[in-house]
């Protein structure tokens, strides 16, 4: 009882709310209660008796519709036949009610959509839905969503149940097209093109009843085309431009029973002046022949042809002689959306009538004039615009048609080919009696003749590479076009070749040359198996491109447009392996390179001749190989030669970079072995060993810096194995060095004196550092003991990468924790216990006098040094940068000691004031009446820059450094409240000034997701530190990071309720900045900084706004462009945030 | 008052494609000055929108670039614009469009002249008088109605 009260209740609701949310509450409580069969669906109709019945208009309206939402709400709980015959009954009756019509209309959707398994309405139950729906409905006078569900339930009805309703006949032909007829909802005539398409598959018949109604269907159809559609993409409505096209063309080319209504229509319409019409029209038309089949088109062939040829001619741009836009085939044009849809139209038409287009084509005046008139032009630039055009034009329907079919291929080939050659001034008869030679004419060649050969060529070749069966393949050779092609590719390869050789001794322009080698390598890539070009006139191509890429380099479009054909015809050689061709290559082309580097007397600068190797080699792997052999012979030929000769020098250093910057990532790239990386390192040891013993003076820092690159990339990219061999050569150079002893090294205490490493031995250990940087953790470091040591005294002299290798170590060395697969015989503790309690010892007299006596004896361990009780400035500083590297080692591994290393950078830049920090007892009595020099407190903030920005030099992933995730963020939170305490305590505003520079460093490089949370504390902070580094020039670049920080925090959603508390202050500081002079982007910033800022709550910021206008108008006479523009778009923010503008 | 539009069907223009600025001959020089040019000022006033239709002012052809006549040296510009239609009414809210656009684009140093193209309007000497007269701008603009279409108008144009 009490559930049927609730029911009753709810029914209530639905009939009487005028609340929707009570509506749909209610509803969805009564659909619970049926699926659950809590309440059989009988019990509700029963229940309802009243509502459905009643002759109250609104409320028998409300309890149908309640009705039909529950049916639609139920669609997967399985219904009995009865019970669904009866609630057809039930509906299509109430179609006749027009007051209830959206219920009913639901109602018999619902139905209609109901899937198979959960029973569905039967054939004659749907003729009566139809028959109803077409006696009683008139879709145009209703509203819009009636009308949808109208077009919805027609649409469903013809998909579900188009057999049975074929019986209707005339009716159903009518009625639809009284329904559509006049429809402009857009959402409507997606659905309405689509009943008309349904329709068209009805009756599919060209005698079928369809075909008496054709005319008047289409007459409803045809207004809407074009389709013309200027809603907004983002309205509420989905339905967009392009959808409505689509469908209405379906809707047209569903039958051909329209044809003749819709080809006249397209015809009429491409002639209009709205480019989306003509587009349409394109578009329309290949679809529909396409569907209508090729006889029925065919008639109308002879008006499409010239409608296609004006608008290519009309709508096709400039071609772009360019190799680098164009595509690899062909002539590549500035995309047109019009000219694309002719070009497929055409195409389409082709391929289904080949003959006759092909005959509208050869037979065709503007075409014939073309051939008649170009051949007067000798360079591109001499025809005149509107010939230009045309020839453009022809040019694309003769690819086009040669690029279809087989048949329009040769036909296009028999008829214009040889015209063609004839104008080019190689006659027909005497073709087989020409030198095929490398004689070039010294005539001057016919342009236009030459761009119609290779558009043809180039469609030719589409049409080989498109068909992929194999069997087909063998046919190609028998075939017309094929051997045209190979009887005269002797003179079309001496036609192109005399392009170019008639550009070498006039101005070039570049049309020509593009012509010229873009002709050359397309004769060059044609399949082998297709059709087989003469292997001599396949080599005299490269050997003409080759002698261009020799000669030819002050020409800079030849000399490039040459090297990017080049690289085409090698990776195609590569791509089809066409085996003798690639040896004619290799021998022709690579070879030649390699040999080129070895020589000097050849004029082509050495940098083009790296361009050219690094191109040809990346055409294939064996190619890179071969270019790397000789790479490497060159590079190593010239390192021997650097003691003498210093130009050797700079072609070693520009030869290592292509090395390591693009033959070595591309190796690695293409799946390439390590083998020649490991080769090439073991060998510049070799020569390490060799050059570096004379006292080589040659070798200059850039080399020593190239090497080192190439050395660390090389190892990098090797496996654990291959490390091992290099490093156990490594060491062995190192260690058979005279100067020093590694293992006097171990023995203690570490005495910088005693080694005084010469600037030779210095580079040894460089490049060794390098190898260390690079190495895998599990490569085996021999006796990396007396390594540590050797490394910490250079790191004394300032030797950078030393510092960067012990940080490597520490990032990979085992600890002793998990020490289950210890390989190293040290481990990570061990490491830290030597670098940091190892004693050094100076018995330099010099450094022993200069400190200050209150450390015990002569003899200090490393902090000691960072923390400046040796009291040599230079030693503090090489020790402070040294100590950033390895704190950056243990800090990506996640390391606890990186908090001690912090404290000792923090020690650095607050000491000469009072200590904040509890240091060990030792160091705090030293330095409490020390004062820092200011060089040592900026070397312990920028050490900071050093531990979080990602480095590329080492410890990266490439390096295969041990990186913690999030390591970043737990630094900043470790360490942000101390530099912030140390902010608030520190009154010297010099050591202030240090950490609010330190405090840059770690800002600008913590992801934002950190700083958002923080944002509250950090914000006052930023702002000091933003306006201190305004004082200094040289740090204009850390006050843009700082800033793009601050951006962050602006336009972060979490930094919010900071940014408003802060608002003013954060305003005042970056009016203060928009006139900074010396960096743009800074004030460019500055500006958008002030634009997020205009969104905070009006109260807040509208005191501001004087302030902010009188700023932002003086920018709006800066000096660069682009603050300028931010300038006016935050002054009008700004100005228009009220009412009444300011000044206007 | 106005019963229909002046100029019920006029011709658009395509837009000119957005030239990307070549780069000033050292792009990392920070202290070069590149001076306001007819470009920049072309930009500042292309995406006006018509009063009465919603295209720009460009596509109308109703300002182009070589309308626009700088010397940032003299801190003076001059637009000159060409009405649709000969007695065109919307002449004088073209205008003072135009002046409001570039009053708060340009620095204060400038020297702003606004003038229809000579020929191309009925009452030509009377709209240029009114354009350039500050006390009838600045009336016009304390015109709530009138700012609002203005305001309207220039709304594209800091997209």
């Amino acid at each position: 009882m009490a559930e049927t009260s609730q029911l009753t209740r709810n029914i209530e609701s639905y009939v009487d709310s005028s609340s929707l949310m009570h509506q749909t509450a209610s509803l969805n409580a009564i659909a619970r209660l049926v699926n659950t069969d809590a309440l059989p669906l009988q019990a509700l109709v029963r229940e309802l008796d009243m509502y459905l019945t009643t002759t109250d208009k609104v409320v028998r309206s409300r309890g149908i519709l309640l009705l039909a939402e529950v049916i639609t709400r139920i669609e997967s709980k399985p219904l009995d036949s009865a019970i669904m015959h009866s609630l057809v009954g039930f509906f299509k009756d109430r179609l006749a009610d027009w007051r209830a019509v959206r219920g009913a209309l639901m109602g018999c959707l619902a139905l209609i959509r109901r899937k198979s398994v959960v029973g569905i309405v039967t054939g004659s139950d749907a003729i009566a839905i139809a028959q109803s729906f077409l006696q009683y409905m008139q879709v145009q006078s209703l509203g819009q969503y009636d009308r949808k569900l109208c077009f919805e339930l027609l649409d469903c009805l013809l998909e579900r149940h188009s057999d049975v309703l074929t019986t209707l006949g005339e009716d159903l032909i009518y009625g639809i097209c009284e329904s559509i007829d006049a429809e402009k909802d857009p959402e409507c005539l997606l659905l309405a093109f689509h009943i008309v398409e349904s329709l068209a598959q009805l009756y599919p018949d060209s005698s079928g009843l369809l075909a008496s109604y054709a005319k008047d269907v289409f007459d409803i159809l045809e207004p809407y085309f074009p389709i013309h559609f200027t809603h907004p993409s983002s309205g509420d409505t989905h339905v967009q431009r392009d959808d409505l096209s689509r469908s209405l063309m379906s809707a047209f080319s569903s039958t051909p029973l329209f044809e003749p209504f819709v080809i006249p229509l397209l015809l009429e319409k491409l002639s209009s002046s709205l480019q989306s019409a003509k587009i349409d029209s394109l578009k329309y038309l290949r679809v529909c022949s396409s569907k209508y089949g090729a006889k029925k088109i065919a008639k109308y062939a002879r008006a499409i042809w010239p409608s296609v040829k004006d608008t290519l001619c009309t709508y096709l741009g400039e071609p772009e002689f360019s190799f680098t836009v164009a595509p690899v085939d062909g002539i590549g044009f500035p995309e047109n959306e019009i000219v694309i849809e002719a070009l497929f139209l055409l195409q389409q038409l082709i391929v289904q009538n080949s003959s006759l287009l092909v005959s509208l084509i050869i037979d065709d005046e503007d075409v014939n004039q073309i051939f008649k008139t170009i051949a007067a032009y000798e360079i591109y630039d001499a025809i005149p615009v509107q010939e230009k055009k045309k020839l453009h034009a022809i040019g694309r329907i003769l690819y086009i048609t040669a690029k279809s079919t087989m048949p329009s291929c040769n036909a296009v080939f028999e008829s214009f080919f040889s015209r063609m050659i004839d104008h080019l001034g190689f006659s027909v008869s005497n073709i087989d009696s020409f030198p095929s030679g490398d004689i070039f004419n010294s005539q001057r060649v016919k342009f236009g003749c030459l761009y119609l050969c290779i558009e043809l060529l180039a469609g030719c070749k589409e049409l080989i590479v498109g068909s992929d069966e194999p069997a087909m393949q063998n046919v190609f050779e028998q075939e017309t076009c094929c051997t045209m092609l190979h009887s005269f590719s002797t003179p079309l390869f001496n036609a192109f070749g005399s392009v170019l050789a008639a550009s070498a001794d006039r101005c070039p322009c570049d049309p020509d040359i593009y012509i010229g080698v873009k002709g050359l390598q397309i004769l060059a890539t044609f399949q082998s198996d297709v059709f087989p070009i003469h292997k001599t006139i396949f080599e005299n191509i490269l050997k003409k491109i080759m002698s261009i890429i020799i000669e030819d380099f002050n020409k800079t479009i030849l000399w490039e447009a040459a090297l990017k054909a080049l690289c085409h015809v090698g990776s195609f050689v590569q791509k089809f392996h066409e085996s003798e061709k690639a040896t004619s290559y290799r021998s022709l082309v690579v070879e030649k390179i390699v040999e080129l580097l070895s020589l000097d007397d050849i004029v082509l600068p050495l940098s083009l001749k790296v361009e050219a190797l690094s191109n040809i080699g990346m055409t294939g792997m064996k190619n890179m190989l071969t270019i790397l052999q000789g790479l490497g012979t060159a590079v190593f030929a010239n390192l021997s030669k650097v003691h003498r000769n210093l130009r050797a020098s700079e072609t070693a250093v520009q030869l290592l970079e292509c090395y390591s910057c693009k033959l070595l990532p591309w190796i690695l790239e293409n799946g390439g072995t390590e083998d020649f990386a490991v080769q090439f390192s073991v060998d510049i040891w070799n020569q390490a060993g060799n050059c570096m013993d004379f006292s080589a003076p040659f070798i200059k820092k850039e080399l020593l810096d190239a090497i080192i690159k190439a050395m660390k990339l090389s190892v990098g990219s090797c496996a654990v194995e291959s490390q091992n061999l290099i490093m156990q050569k490594a060491y062995g150079i190192l260690s058979s060095h005279r100067d020093f002893q590694l293992k006097e090294v171990e023995t203690l205490p570490l005495t910088p004196g005693t080694f005084d490493i010469a600037l030779r031995e210095e580079r040894i250990i460089s490049l060794f550092a390098s190898v260390i940087i690079a190495v895998h953790p599990k490569t085996h470091i021999p006796n990396i003991r007396a390594l540590v040591h050797l490394f910490i005294i250079t790191l004394l002299r300032g030797v950078v990468p030393v510092a960067q290798a012990l940080g490597s170590i520490l990032n990979k060395l085992v600890s002793t924790s998990n020490s289950a697969e210890n390989s190293s015989d040290l481990t990570l503790e061990e490491a830290l216990d030597v670098i940091f309690h190892t004693k050094i010892c100076f018995s330099n007299t010099d450094v022993l006098q200069r400190c200050n006596g209150t450390s015990n004896g002569n003899a200090m361990v490393l902090t000691d040094i960072c923390l400046g009780i040796a009291n040599d400035r230079l030693l503090q500083i090489n020790a402070l940068c040294g100590l950033s590297w390895v704190g950056k080692g243990l800090l990506l591994r996640g390391h606890e000691k990186i908090k001690d290393i912090t404290k000792i950078f923090m020690e650095c830049i607050v000491s000469g004031t009072k200590s904040a920090l509890n240091l060990t007892k030792h160091s705090l009595e030293n330095t409490e009446e020390q004062i820092q020099d200011p060089s040592v407190m900026k070397c312990a903030a920028d050490a900071f820059h050093v531990l979080m920005s990602d480095s590329e030099v080492c410890l990266n992933k490439k390096f295969h450094a041990t990186i913690r995730p999030l390591y970043k963020q737990r630094f900043f939170s470790s360490v942000m409240p101390i530099v912030l305490q140390l902010v608030t305590k520190s009154y010297s505003s010099l050591s202030r000034s240090f950490l609010y520079r330190a405090f840059a460093h770690i800002m600008s490089d913590t992801p934002m997701v950190a700083i958002l949370g923080e944002a509250k504390k950090l914000i006052p902070v930023l702002l000091d530190c933003l306006s201190m580094l305004t004082e200094d020039i040289q740090d204009k670049d850390i006050l843009y990071d700082l800033l793009l920080v601050l951006s962050g925090i602006l336009t972060g959603k979490n930094g919010q309720e900071a940014v408003i508390e802060n608002a003013h202050i954060i305003i005042n500081c970056l009016i203060k900045l928009v006139d900074y002079p010396h960096k743009m982007l800074v004030r460019e910033t500055v500006i958008q900084c002030l634009i997020a800022l205009s969104e905070l709550p009006h109260a807040r910021i509208y005191p501001m706004r004087a302030q902010v206008l009188r700023a932002i108008s003086a920018c709006l006479d800066d000096s660069k462009r682009a603050v300028r523009y931010e300038a006016v778009k935050c002054r009008q923010t700004w100005a228009s945030m009220s009412s009444r503008s300011l000044n206007f | 008052m106005v019963s229909g539009l002046i100029n019920a069907n006029p011709v658009i223009y395509e837009r000119k494609e957005r030239r990307a600025r070549t780069t000033p001959s050292a792009p990392h020089d920070e202290y070069a000055v590149e001076p306001i040019d007819q470009q920049e000022i072309f930009d500042h006033i292309r995406d006006i929108k018509d009063p009465e239709h919603p295209y720009s002012l460009e596509e109308l052809k109703v300002i182009t670039e070589e309308a626009v006549e700088v010397d940032d040296q003299r801190n003076y510009v001059r637009v000159t614009f060409t009405p649709t239609v000969e007695h065109c009414s919307m002449a004088t809210i073209i205008g003072l469009c135009l002046r409001v656009k570039l009053m708060r684009s340009l620095p204060l140093r400038y020297k702003v002249d606004i003038r229809v193209a000579p020929g191309s309007h009925a009452t030509e000497a009377a709209v240029n008088k009114q354009l350039n007269d500050k006390e009838r701008v600045a009336a016009a603009l304390e015109n709530p109605n009138l700012l609002d279409m203005v305001d309207e108008c220039l709304a594209p144009s800091y997209d």
